[in-house]
């Protein structure tokens, strides 16, 4: 065991530290250039060698007789104003990103993130630490070379999301494990169990901090990894790829029907933008990374541009493990998930920033499942997961009777429901197959449907309320007794789950009381 | 046939006075189409005629089903959570427990306020859970809502 007093630096490094005394702080110095400086340049540039002519035409009509700008100012003796001139707009522009960026501070306190901006119209948007929902490290490549990193702290609603961009690279892992072991809750119960004086707080703290050394800021353990293969494997067996065969045989017959071959001038463009899109997507995808830290899932990609981002527990309103049948012959499994927060940022491959694994087989899954769900994946569980995704029915699950046929021709033998401990299991579809599984803590609300046609056939359907996401956790076409019957204890195990969860402060059991 | 029923549930209902607003809108909804209905005729465009007429077909049978639409809807208040449901011929049924509660809303339309009454929504963080209670009498609502928003104080959980 180390020594507190050493392992002062090591758990807590003194620029995080700093940053999260509670005082207001500044970004990094480059994040003006970052955020508009390049941009502005670029365009100005541009402007400036494509337009040049045109604007000065417009601007000066004399100046039409011919010749370079610059002898036009050197033939008119007026230099020195021109000079002027765009040295004030370069003064007023420069002047003003250095305001905004003095203006544009933050604090971390051990309850909130604060962050204030903006000059003539202010801006205040504070945190709370335990509604969290994930945060996210974006290191756009160019801030890469100036070791700046983008956090993005997600909260629960639309764009709710607090950014700090940019940070020091460096500082960024420590202060993301920082705030995130700040809204566990450990520190709260010790603070509550220790009184706040600054030294033996700080050993305390430190005390609490030494058996963590670093698991996040440590090349990270990586549990489920893309193969290369695969990756571009399930790229090319996506829809896209679908798409663009369908478009390739729409080209042909109409070229083989009409006889003309300028068809092909119109297909050019999108075969190149084909192309794009698969480099994009597979260059996005490269490295991508599942760990497990102690404060959550770690999702990580990105080969130039990285992206990484920790989900702490609790933060996941429901999963969905699914399989195209294009997928079926290699065995690959996707999985996506609902969250509280909706970004407007995208993730890997430039889907929803909801897509977990983009492709793994299911080994993978059990692995990423078990990640995301620590508490409930038991080895039953794991039993019920592995049939839900593959079974063709007869296994734990209640499945539909027979009558569902009428409405689940291929699915009705695998279309049913199962409640294990800590998740609710929906396994549906035979040729898209499906296993939603929510967990209990974090369902808002149950329904149970019946129209003319189902009563006909004396089934129902369930539907369990999530956040919203790309997942609609629904099945319909269940026996109307099994349905009636899961409606009661789910709504009972909604309640008993709401009142038993801690997760909000997920870290808060761990100390002695 | 097999309905839907919950054992051991006794709703509470709500006021058959909704069947009137519910009336009101579904009468000027008919207005509606049989002005065009008219219309049509006089322009002798028999095609959106028949179409017509079978809209106002099916709009008179679900005014004629209004007041047994409306003492479908009922609710509960269990020990923990709030059960709804609603429909003859699509039955539905939400359970939400009173720790979900986000916020509650309550609304009144021109017609409902004449009659003394409101609608009563209780929203979570699923969109999807959609419970709105309409035709509680203003007193009923307002006690329904502050009882609500105590006992999901004393059971908060997170999202």
């Amino acid at each position: 065991m180390i020594e507190p007093e050493i392992s002062v630096p090591v758990s807590v490094p003194a620029v995080v530290a700093r940053l999260t005394d509670g005082e207001w702080h500044r970004l990094h110095p480059a994040t003006p250039l970052l955020k508009g400086g390049f941009a502005l340049i670029v365009v100005l540039g541009y402007v400036v060698s494509n337009l040049r002519e045109r604007v000065l035409g417009m601007f000066l009509p004399r100046f039409n007789d011919g010749g370079d700008p610059v002898d036009y100012v050197v033939s008119h003796g007026i230099i020195l104003q021109v000079l002027a001139a765009v040295a004030g707009l370069l003064i007023l522009l420069i002047g003003g990103f250095y305001v905004s960026w003095r203006m544009h501070t933050f604090r971390i306190t051990s309850e909130v993130v604060e962050v204030r901006s903006g000059i003539l119209f202010r801006t205040n948007r504070k945190a709370r630490l335990d509604r969290i929902q994930g945060i996210n490290i974006v290191r756009p490549f160019i801030a890469r070379l100036f070791g700046a990193a983008k956090l993005e702290i997600s909260q629960a609603g639309h764009d709710a999301n607090v950014h700090l961009s940019y940070l020091s690279s460096a500082a960024a892992d420590d202060l993301r494990q920082e705030i995130l072991r700040r809204a566990s809750g450990t520190r709260a119960a010790e603070r509550a169990a220790a009184v706040p004086v600054g030294t033996l707080l700080d050993r305390r703290v430190n005390e609490l901090l030494a058996p963590e050394l670093d698991p996040d800021a440590a090349p990270p353990e990586s549990v489920v990894k893309i193969h290369l293969g695969r990756l571009f494997g399930s790229i090319f067996l996506g829809t896209g790829t679908v798409i663009a065969v369908l478009v390739v045989i729409g080209a042909a017959i109409w070229i083989s029907v009409s006889g003309h071959l300028f068809v092909l001038f119109f297909a050019l463009p999108g075969i190149l933008g084909f192309g794009g899109y698969y480099v994009r997507r597979f260059s996005q995808s490269l490295r991508y990374t599942i760990a497990g830290t102690q404060d959550g899932v770690r999702v990580g990609f990105g080969l130039f541009s990285t992206s990484n981002e920790t989900l702490p527990p609790g933060r996941i309103h429901s999963i969905e493990v699914s399989q195209s049948l294009l997928w079926r012959p290699a065995g690959w499994w996707q999985i996506r998930v609902n969250r509280a927060s909706h970004t407007s940022s995208r993730g890997s491959a430039n889907q929803a920033n909801t897509t977990i694994l983009p492709v793994g087989n299911l080994a993978d899954v059990t692995a990423v499942l078990k990640l995301m769900l620590p508490d409930f994946i038991g080895e039953e569980t794991s039993a019920f997961i592995e049939s839900g995704m593959t079974s063709t029915g007869a296994d734990g699950f209640t499945n539909s009777p027979r009558r569902a046929a009428w409405l689940r021709p291929f699915s009705w033998r695998r279309n049913g429901f199962a409640i294990v401990s800590g998740s609710l299991l929906l396994r549906k579809g035979a040729i898209w197959r499906r296993l939603i599984i929510v967990p209990q803590p974090r369902l808002q609300s149950v329904g149970l449907h019946q129209g003319p046609l189902l009563r006909l056939l004396r089934l129902a359907s369930i539907q369990l309320h999530t956040v919203h996401g790309p997942i609609t956790a629904d099945l319909g076409a269940v026996d109307r007794d099994a349905a009636l019957a899961f409606f009661t204890e789910v709504a009972a195990v909604a309640v008993r789950a709401g009142q038993l969860d801690t997760s909000h402060r997920w870290r808060s059991g761990e100390l002695p009381a | 046939m097999d309905r839907l029923e919950l054992p051991g549930v006794t709703w509470r209902r709500v006021s058959p006075r909704l069947v009137w607003v519910e009336l009101v809108g579904g009468a000027g909804f008919l207005v509606v189409v049989l002005a065009a209905g008219v219309l049509m005729f006089l322009l002798q465009v028999w095609v959106a005629l028949a179409a017509l007429a079978a809209i106002a077909i099916v709009a008179i049978v679900n005014l004629a089903l209004t007041p047994r639409r409306v003492r479908s809807i009922g609710y509960q208040l269990r020990e923990d959570d709030l059960l709804f449901r609603r429909g003859i011929m699509w039955q539905r049924f939400v359970a939400v427990p009173y720790g979900r509660m986000q916020l509650v809303d309550i609304n009144r339309g021109p017609i409902a306020r004449g009659l003394g009454l409101s609608e009563l929504k209780f929203v979570t963080a699923a969109a999807a859970a959609g419970v709105t209670i309409p035709g509680l009498t203003e007193a009923e609502a307002e006690q329904l809502r502050d009882h609500l928003v105590s006992v999901a104080e004393s059971r908060r959980a997170g999202l």
